[in-house]
């Protein structure tokens, strides 16, 4: 009998529940803020002042949403199924546009965008002397869309890359058309993982706060935003509405992707390669396309602030506000802490996702749906959240608060959703005939666990954990509020300086922060996971 | 069958995990090597006091050694702007400081949050809403009479609350190109005529925008300014996010004109030179779009060391600290007779103190409720 009819072993299930507590954390705070200030969600979530914003945030998540599912998916498929040219460099390039913190990610895609900005001196070249504004629905839609398409793309890559090709070769022997294997097997195959990226985008767009401020589109994030000093106890029923309004999308996916097949087989065999023929040109068009929005238009504008300011400084004018030695320590503590918020967030979310994957449980979706939830609560929440619960007892007070430890905690609550999606489809794609045929060898779990789980789990692992750093690196108010006195990471910095308007230091640090997530993306997750091939 | 017996026979998997294994092992071990390493450098770096090319040439004296007292500050100004000038105090009194940098309205939301158990000794805020959201809460100490007095009455709290340090302007920014000058207004009011139709940004969340609303509230009467904010928005004035990036869009031209506070001006165009294709305009003197915001320095009623604090506190009003703000960062300065920097225009702007600021109560909550309620964030 395979293990997903039986019950999880202790260990597991006693992790998970106290992981899930811990999880809780940020969730059990905001109940106690709105019982405590009186206030009153459910009579705000009937009044037009709610409504509105409600509505915005919730048309916005379901394009963004539907939208970065087609364009991931696309943009996976293209770099892990098929000949197309260049693909090491599509899959290092692909995931970065996550690595722009959106407060200076978005300001340099309308710098680069917006009418005066870098492109409309180019396009006055063929006569168009104004570019239309982006703001509004339209401009949030397309600024989410292009920073958070790779919440779809990295699991649904890692997904395929896992699949054998035998069933796309058998389909394509017995006559499907290339259209109809797409449809019929890989789509089947792949959906856990679209819709776990999906989720991912659709929550992180109703917590995100820096590309609707910048973009001018009033959503239930502002709303909180904006009411957080003057009217407190407002500001925190409405973080309950978008905490329950999480809620309600979590448990939605979770019923939807019940009705998807169970995805059969992750193996390690070398993954099929479509020839894609006349289509060449147009996937190529729609990469770079991609690319050229998502990634240089930002990089663009970040690059003229910083050289500007760089040959200012060398020709005499106003000289820089940082020097080299100024950047190191800054990227070198934004380096280590998101590679162990990485790591630590992937092992606090495996026992979830082996409860949901692998085993008959009533805790795992339950755990799964608080770990995902938490996911769209805005950072000043959870960071608040952090240090309420730390103050409430004297030892953590007096030994955790402003410690490392904390700030890597509050890190893993706000991002672990992440690393859970891909851990899960990681885990249900691990076949069950491999673990009986282990057990019937006499393979005890511990080394079924090594032999059989780890290899097969490993690039959505790794995808997962990649989600997280990629995120981790450019945290804000976390890092801000709950971080040592003087730790300071890259996006701190950057904050810093755009704040008062130091664009030349913003655009240079910004960089480096790209080129950091490249080097790590590299390293940590495409690299490792072509070991596979 | 075979897939399965084969896979658990070649033993690629178990190769394969020891080797990602012993990789893992490996790559973790260098991380620690490296940081450790890292720690021991800086360790060693931090025994000498190390002064920064800015902060010497503010230091007037010479450094004493560092003693053991430690000043906490959650600060709403940006390091760039005022780390020199702590790390200056910090040379001249022997009393470290710690900063815990951020957005003025964060801090003092997280300063709510821990109450009496907050870390920090000093709040330091862009402006003075989030002073008197502190205020309200009971947790704002007293600073000492002699500090108080290195400022006109104007520029602090009648209770010692809170006292100024350095001074915002409220101006119009303009594009250069696509506004004359015969076409700029002389007070804000005109602002709603048909001639600025769909021309005029507002940073209406914005902190200091919210204080200004109050103060304009406090002066023509809520009636008054709901209309204008209603006007504005009939007018099809613009809502932005905040000052900076009405200044970036002026200077572009994305928009044409905006109400802003008059500092980014000059840092921007002091970052991107001619292409910067926008001005300041000044209001007339006595209206209110020419109000001076002021930023803020309190000392919380659970501070460790008071006295520490307004040690700091006073060194922020010294000489050297005020010509600091007004050369380096281009601000008013508020204390010790230093006159303000040439390129600022002369003030005699209506100034935020001479409105009973603490007599508001409840102000910022009832602008915000005007603010969402007039429309203006979603245009």
């Amino acid at each position: 009998m395979a293990d997903r009819y039986k019950r999880a072993p202790l260990p597991i299930t006693g992790a998970a529940f106290i992981i899930g507590v811990l999880f809780a954390f940020p969730a059990l705070y905001l109940i106690w803020r709105n019982v405590t200030s009186d206030s009153d969600p459910v009579g705000l979530l009937i009044s037009a002042r709610t409504l509105e914003p409600l509505r915005r945030s919730m048309v916005l998540a379901a394009l963004v949403a539907a939208t970065t599912a087609v364009l991931g998916t696309s943009l996976a498929w293209l770099t892990a199924r098929t000949d197309i040219p260049g693909q090491r460099l599509w899959r290092v390039l692909l995931p970065l546009p996550l690595a722009y913190p959106t407060f200076v990610g978005a300001a340099a895609f309308i710098r680069t965008l917006n009418p005066g900005g870098l492109a409309n001196d180019l396009l006055e070249v063929i006569g168009i002397d104004r570019t239309p504004e982006l703001r509004g629905l339209f401009g949030a839609w397309l600024a989410l869309t292009l920073f958070t398409y790779p919440y779809v793309y990295l699991p649904v890559a890692a997904r395929l890359r896992g699949l054998p090709g035998s069933l796309e070769e058998s389909a394509r022997l017995l006559g499907d058309s290339g259209f109809t294997t797409f449809r019929r097997i890989v789509l089947p195959q792949t959906a856990s993982a679209i819709s776990a990226g999906t989720l991912l985008v659709a929550l992180y767009t109703i917590s995100d706060f820096g590309a609707v401020q910048l973009m001018r589109y009033d959503t239930l994030t502002r709303a909180i935003w904006t009411t957080r000093l003057a009217d407190q106890s407002t500001s925190f029923a409405l973080a309950a509405i978008l905490l329950a309004l999480a809620a309600v999308v979590v448990a939605s996916e979770r019923l939807a992707s019940r009705r998807l097949a169970r995805p059969a087989r992750a193996s390690t065999s070398r993954p099929l390669c479509v020839p894609l023929g006349r289509w060449r040109l147009p996937s190529l068009a729609l990469i770079t396309g991609v690319l050229l929005l998502a990634l240089i238009a930002p990089a663009a504008a970040l690059a003229d602030w910083g050289i500007s300011g760089l040959i200012r400084d060398i020709s005499g004018g106003r000289s820089l506000e940082i020097n080299v030695s100024d950047v190191i320590g800054p990227a070198w503590n934004t380096l280590w802490i998101s590679v162990v918020a990485a790591g630590v967030a992937v092992v606090a979310v495996l026992p979830t996702a082996a409860l949901l994957g692998r085993y008959r449980s009533r805790l795992g979706p339950i755990t799964g749906n608080i770990i995902t939830s938490t996911f769209a609560m805005p950072g000043l929440l959870v960071a608040l959240a952090v240090f309420f619960w730390t103050l409430r007892n004297s030892w953590a007070a007096e030994h955790l608060r402003g410690t490392l430890v904390v700030l890597i905690f509050a890190y893993v609550v706000r991002f672990g959703a992440q690393a859970l999606g891909a851990a899960h489809v990681a885990v249900s794609a691990v076949p069950d005939q491999l673990h009986d045929a282990a057990r019937v060898l006499g393979a005890h779990p511990v080394r079924r666990l090594i032999t059989v789980d780890s290899p097969l789990v490993r690039p959505g692992l790794l995808a997962g954990g990649g989600l997280v750093l990629l995120s981790t690196m450019k945290e804000l108010p976390i890092t801000l509020l709950v971080a040592p006195f003087d730790f300071s990471t890259l996006t701190t910095k950057i904050f810093q300086s755009f704040e008062d308007a130091f664009v030349a230091e913003a655009g240079l640090m910004a960089m480096t922060l790209v080129m950091l997530s490249g080097i790590l993306t590299w390293f940590l997750v495409v690299r490792r996971a072509h070991h596979l091939d | 069958m075979d897939y399965v017996y084969q896979t658990l026979h070649s033993g690629d998997m178990t190769k394969g995990f020891r080797h990602t294994y012993f990789q893992l092992v490996r790559s973790l071990a260098a991380v620690v090597a490296v940081s450790l390493l890292a720690t021991v450098l800086t360790a060693c770096g931090s025994t000498e006091r190390q002064l920064s090319e800015k902060a010497a040439a503010i230091v007037a004296g010479d450094c004493i050694d560092s003693g053991e007292k430690t000043v906490t500050i959650y600060s709403g100004r940006t390091e760039y702007l005022i780390s020199p000038i702590l790390e200056a105090f910090a040379c001249e009194s022997g009393i470290d400081v710690r900063v815990r940098w951020g957005n003025s309205t964060d801090l003092a939301v997280l300063i709510g949050e821990e109450g009496e158990a907050t870390e920090a000794d000093i709040f330091l805020s862009r402006s003075p809403g989030p002073v008197g959201f502190l205020e309200g809460l009971g947790l704002l100490g007293t600073i000492d009479k002699e500090v108080l007095g290195l400022v006109g009455p104007q520029n602090r709290a009648s209770s010692g609350s809170w006292i100024g340090f350095s001074g915002r302007k409220r101006v119009l920014v303009r594009n250069l190109d696509m506004v004359e000058e015969s076409e700029l207004p002389m007070s804000v009011f005109e602002l709603t005529d048909e001639r600025y139709r769909g021309r005029v940004a507002l940073p209406a969340t914005n902190g200091s925008f919210e204080d200004w609303f109050t103060v304009f509230r406090d002066q023509h009467g809520d009636e008054v300014a709901t209309e204008w904010l209603r006007d504005m928005v009939k007018n099809d004035a613009r809502y932005y996010p905040n000052n900076r990036a009405i200044v970036e869009a002026a200077g572009r031209g994305e928009i044409d004109m905006g109400l802003v506070n008059h500092y980014y001006q000059y840092q921007e165009a002091e970052a991107r030179g001619d292409e910067h294709r926008a001005v300041n305009h000044n209001f007339e003197p006595d209206d209110i779009g020419s109000l001076l915001i002021i930023t803020a320095a309190t000392i919380l009623e659970t501070a460790q060391d008071p006295d520490a604090a307004n040690e700091l506190i006073a060194y922020l009003l010294t000489p050297q600290a005020q010509s600091y703000f007004t050369n380096k960062t281009f601000e008013y300065p508020l204390g010790a007779g230093v006159a303000a920097n040439p390129k600022l225009p002369a003030l005699t702007a209506l100034e935020i103190g001479t409105v009973d600021f603490d007599s508001l109560g409840g102000g910022f909550q009832e602008t915000e409720r005007i603010v969402r309620e007039s429309g203006i964030l979603a245009g």
